[in-house]
């Protein structure tokens, strides 16, 4: 005899989207950094800024109100409209 | 679903293992053989009654549209419509029903009926589901008949690592029981997927933890409580460190539904304790989706992520119960949330004094998660009875002990600055002349738990505390 069992998840479709392809070069592109709020995510992304800027590329710095939480939508958002690539940098 | 009509005439509702049946067999013969049309539903034997022709329902259908609770059940039917009912031997009521002013005069006059089927408990839940139309929304699933129903979850990736009861309909439905809320009322957003939780998917996955219908309001209370902003079961669950929800359980219903408080309290082998937790955790799991090695990135966990959930002793306790100081009335039922780490043992076998204790406990307090870490982390001191003991007999309330502790808690800058006492860990360099508090206000949560012997109590770490991580949320357990 078959079982009949009722499906104990959400029952989501996932919706797949495509990448954005990669930029040839950064120069004139900007690029946003997003500091989870970890100890010491800050120097990480200032070094990266630094070579960021070497090259020609602007940067916008972001930053999460704590890195135990998602990102606010709001931030997301400013993110996606203001940048062409980010960075979330992840230091532990 | 439309409910199936009755024959005309007089209809009655037998099964042979039923000794009243039996009795009113000539009863039944005779009315069989009258004028008035005449219809015998049979339950269990499609040959009962010898010599009148009978309609098996075999699937109880008809039994259980009809509300047939006892046998034999005596209806009469005009036009479709039930007009009169008796139920067991009654002799005076089922002659006024047949009109037949002799029936059964060489019987007793009343003898009670036997249960009909359709109410049989080991029935009930099946015919509900098979009967009634389902209400239920989720996705069915068919378990092939040469598949293990068990391997099959397994397969299917939604349990924690150990075997999980199939969550058939009915024993959904049955679980069902346990709460006056709708199937489909939302309960709250889960994460890590932030979807729409309803109580049909709790109780399917309550259904697979093993829990009992009595059991869902207190799991459905702690998914109130951890799926909130304050609680921050997103962070909880995806932390490195090795913390999960500590579900404390609070009010007399701990009691009615067999909530172990005592000897090995955090530990195995009570149901209801195991199981609540465990449905929390099945169900961020596979509503949620948040699975180790995906959003859940713990470095090690802890065995209390399957589960980890009790209930205060508060029949002996010295102080008030947790959620009553947290504001819950003691007559309410309410479960407190804890983003904690595994137990750990304070052993003080010789304290006599409050102080005495109080002090050994502050020493170990001292070490969540480094000794020389302050304010970030809470604690949850479970005190269990023979320390608590102690406390009673020098009459200290919760906020004496509370109080005593931090006094011992406050820890000089130059003990816990980066590179003190050769360790790296520790605070900034510029509160090398500050006194810090190793826990902030409230930060530690009293608990009253555990067997009768041992002067013993336990230590549980908290994770990252307070806007930035996680708040200890009080939730009443509403039926």
């Amino acid at each position: 005899m078959t079982t009949t069992i009722l499906d104990p998840t959400n029952e989501r479709r996932l919706v797949t989207r495509q990448l954005v392809s990669r930029p040839k070069s950064l120069v004139g592109l900007t690029v946003g950094l997003l500091d989870i709020s970890k100890a010491r995510g800050d120097i990480f992304l200032d070094r990266l800024e630094k070579r960021l800027t070497d090259i020609g590329a602007r940067v916008k710095r972001f930053k999460k109100p704590t890195f135990t939480k998602p990102a606010p939508v709001d931030l997301r958002h400013e993110i996606a409209t203001t940048c062409n690539v980010v960075i979330e940098a992840l230091a532990d | 679903m439309t409910t199936p009509i009755l024959p005309n005439g007089l209809v009655v509702f037998v099964k042979r293992d039923c000794a009243t049946c039996v009795m009113v067999v000539p009863v039944v013969q005779r009315l069989a053989s009258g004028s008035t049309p005449f219809t015998v539903f049979t339950q269990d034997d499609p040959l009962f009654p010898d010599g009148v022709k009978a309609i098996h329902d075999a699937d109880l259908g008809l039994s259980w549209h009809h509300n047939i609770e006892t046998v034999p059940t005596l209806i009469r039917v005009e036009n479709g419509r039930e007009v009169a009912r008796t139920v067991g031997w009654v002799r005076s009521e089922w002659r006024s029903i047949t009109g037949i002013s002799d029936l059964g005069s060489d019987l007793v006059e009343f003898r009670p009926g036997c249960g009909s089927l359709s109410v049989d408990p080991d029935l009930a839940d099946e015919l509900r589901v098979r009967h009634s139309g389902s209400t239920l929304h989720a996705r069915r699933l068919e378990i092939a008949e040469r598949e293990d129903d068990f391997e099959a979850l397994f397969a299917r990736g939604w349990t924690d690592g150990l075997p999980v009861v199939p969550p058939t309909e009915a024993r959904v439905m049955h679980m069902l029981a346990g709460t006056s809320r709708a199937p489909q009322e939302i309960v709250t957003i889960v994460p890590p997927d932030l979807v729409e939780l309803t109580v049909e998917k709790i109780a399917i996955n309550a259904v697979m933890a093993g829990c009992l219908p009595e059991y869902l309001p207190w799991v459905i209370a702690a998914l109130e409580a951890v799926c909130t902003d304050e609680f921050n079961m997103h962070g909880v669950l995806a932390t490195t460190m090795p913390v999960g929800p500590v579900i404390i359980c609070n009010g007399p219903g701990t009691r009615a539904i067999g909530m172990n408080s005592g000897v090995n309290v955090l530990g195995q082998g009570n149901r209801a304790n195991l199981t609540i937790g465990r449905a929390v955790q099945l169900t961020i799991r596979n509503v949620g989706g948040g699975r180790p090695g995906e959003i859940d990135r713990a470095a090690h966990g802890m065995p209390g992520k399957l589960s980890f959930c009790f209930a205060e002793d508060e029949a002996s306790s010295p102080w008030t119960s947790l959620a009553t100081a947290r504001g819950i009335d003691p007559n309410k039922n309410a479960v407190t949330v804890f983003a904690g780490e595994g137990p750990r043992c304070v052993v003080d076998q010789l304290a006599r004094q409050p102080e005495q204790l109080a002090t050994s406990l502050a020493a170990c307090l001292l070490s969540v998660q480094h000794p020389k870490l302050p304010f970030a982390f809470d604690a949850l001191l479970v005190i269990g009875p023979e320390h608590g003991r102690v406390f009673a007999d020098a009459k200290w309330d919760r906020n004496r002990l509370t109080e005593y502790l931090e006094s011992q808690l406050q820890l000089a800058g130059v003990d816990i600055v980066r590179g003190a006492h050769g360790m790296a860990e520790g605070v900034r360099e510029h509160f090398r002349d500050a006194t810090l508090p190793k826990f902030r206000p409230g930060g530690i949560l009293l608990a009253h738990a555990g067997g009768g012997a041992g002067l013993f109590s336990a230590i549980i770490g908290g994770w990252a505390n307070g806007p930035k991580g996680s708040d200890p949320v009080t939730k009443v357990v509403t039926t």
